[in-house]
């Protein structure tokens, strides 16, 4: 599983992807993703509009993940 | 208009000398000419777009010149609006130039977008990106969105021909700390040009008909690794109702929560799982409540915070939405970092047909 990362998110993780390996525990849902983004990552808590997607769709926090899912993770951005 | 002057794109096939008249003819509002809007006024201008408006309020600082190419040094302290009016004159006689010097608000946003086919959202903060969406839709017209952090720029076409909107992607705007803008995060200098003229692609696609736009997908560019990918995103259809606009748009620091409309709210229950609070009393609380809300009384919201779980968004709802921001401003007092969204109108302003279990 590939999470890409964009925007703050980038800045907050430190990285532009973080990969999650055969023997790590996968999060099961894009919910599930989020929360264990904040639990690693508190900043991510203060986000309240954070998009999702799943293999290059937008993904609401039900949609279900499988080890071979690209992720991405779009906060909002405002420059201009 | 001088045919020749456009003959190097009229004699492309699939654009010809109709889609040059059609150019001829739009209208198109650009907001902000700054990194972004330069570029896209510049190339709109150049390829012959018959009007074009500016809204800025800002002057030409040193500090703009490393990506807002229409300016030179000796413009400093002059106004935007001013500088490229006067520029974009001399690069295209034939063009109706309207400048607006003045920021957007919800005061003049219906009377500068009324006379306008299509919006360019070249601005450099959430408020007005939220108020474009929001009058967009009301007026029924699309606008192109373009953004930057960093190395990284995104773009998308929204509330086009009833497609989906901004807040489709990004239901609710974000208080003033949680995403820096480029003035206290930096960008490198080419990438609004890139971002920009994307946008500026987008337009001429609207009003020619030529091409594929770039509607229910968001462009996201990354300079360093020169990647871009498209996401996909529906349209959530109550994102089309909007009827008026919000009460505000400013990240207000006096009033220490920002807010969210019952129309987006809905739409966030519906999409998303959310962290949601009624303060109302358990009697109120017994006879209807929105599935997954957790009720803590105002009363006693102060000493129960260990049922909140501060790391996530809080939407704190009521009745009518006043009880709700006292409970806010007694939790901010507690925890002034977590954030804090009022459900403005409250349960009276929610449709229980569409969300009560």
């Amino acid at each position: 599983m590939e999470v890409l990362l964009f925007g703050i998110a980038k800045d907050i993780v430190g990285k532009s992807e973080i990969r999650f390996s055969e023997t790590d525990e996968l999060p099961g849902s894009v919910g599930d993703l989020k929360r264990l983004l904040t639990a690693s990552y508190p900043e991510f808590g203060k986000l309240s509009s954070l998009a999702v997607a799943v293999n290059s769709e937008y993904a609401t926090d039900a949609v279900f993940l499988t080890k071979d899912d690209e992720i991405a993770i779009i906060p909002p951005v405002s420059g201009g | 208009m001088n045919h020749e002057r456009y003959i190097r794109q009229t004699i492309l096939d699939g654009f010809g000398s109709e889609a040059q008249r059609k150019l001829s003819l739009a209208k198109v509002l650009v907001v902000g000419a700054g990194g972004l809007g330069v570029p896209v006024l510049t190339y709109l201008n150049a390829m012959g777009v018959g009007t074009l408006g500016i809204v800025d309020n800002d002057v030409v600082a040193l500090t703009n010149l490393q990506r807002q190419v229409l300016y030179s040094e000796n413009d400093i302290g002059l106004p935007k609006v001013v500088v490229a009016i006067e520029k974009l004159e001399q690069q295209n006689s034939e063009t109706t130039l309207i400048g607006h010097t003045t920021y957007l608000s919800r005061e003049n946003v219906f009377d500068i977008l009324a006379d306008y086919d299509m919006v360019v959202d070249a601005s450099d903060n959430f408020p007005t990106r939220y108020l474009i969406n929001d009058a967009c839709v009301i007026l029924k017209k699309p606008f192109v969105y373009g953004a930057l952090h960093s190395f990284e720029g995104q773009v998308s076409v929204f509330n086009y021909k009833g497609g989906p909107t901004y807040r489709c992607i990004f239901p609710t705007m974000p208080q003033a700390d949680e995403v820096p803008d480029c003035n206290a995060n930096g960008v490198l200098g080419i990438i609004p040009g890139i971002i920009g003229n994307f946008q500026a692609l987008e337009v001429v696609k609207m009003i020619t008909g030529v091409g594929e736009v770039l509607s229910g997908k968001l462009l996201l560019f990354d300079g360093l690794s020169q990647n871009s990918r498209k996401i996909k995103f529906p349209l959530i259809p109550e994102n089309l109702n909007i009827k008026e606009l919000n009460p505000s748009y400013d990240f207000d620091c006096s009033i220490e929560e920002s807010s969210i409309s019952s129309e987006a709210f809905l739409n966030l229950l519906q999409t998303n799982t959310i962290q949601v609070i009624d303060v109302r009393t358990p009697k109120e609380f017994k006879r209807v409540h929105l599935e997954g809300a957790h009720n803590i009384p105002l009363g006693i919201i102060d000493e129960s915070i260990e049922k909140i779980v501060f790391d996530e968004p809080i939407y704190m709802i009521c009745q009518s939405g006043i009880r709700s921001k006292k409970a806010i401003s007694k939790l901010r007092k507690i925890r002034p970092n977590a954030t804090f969204i009022n459900v403005n109108g409250g349960m009276n302003n929610l449709n229980f047909q569409s969300v009560g279990k």
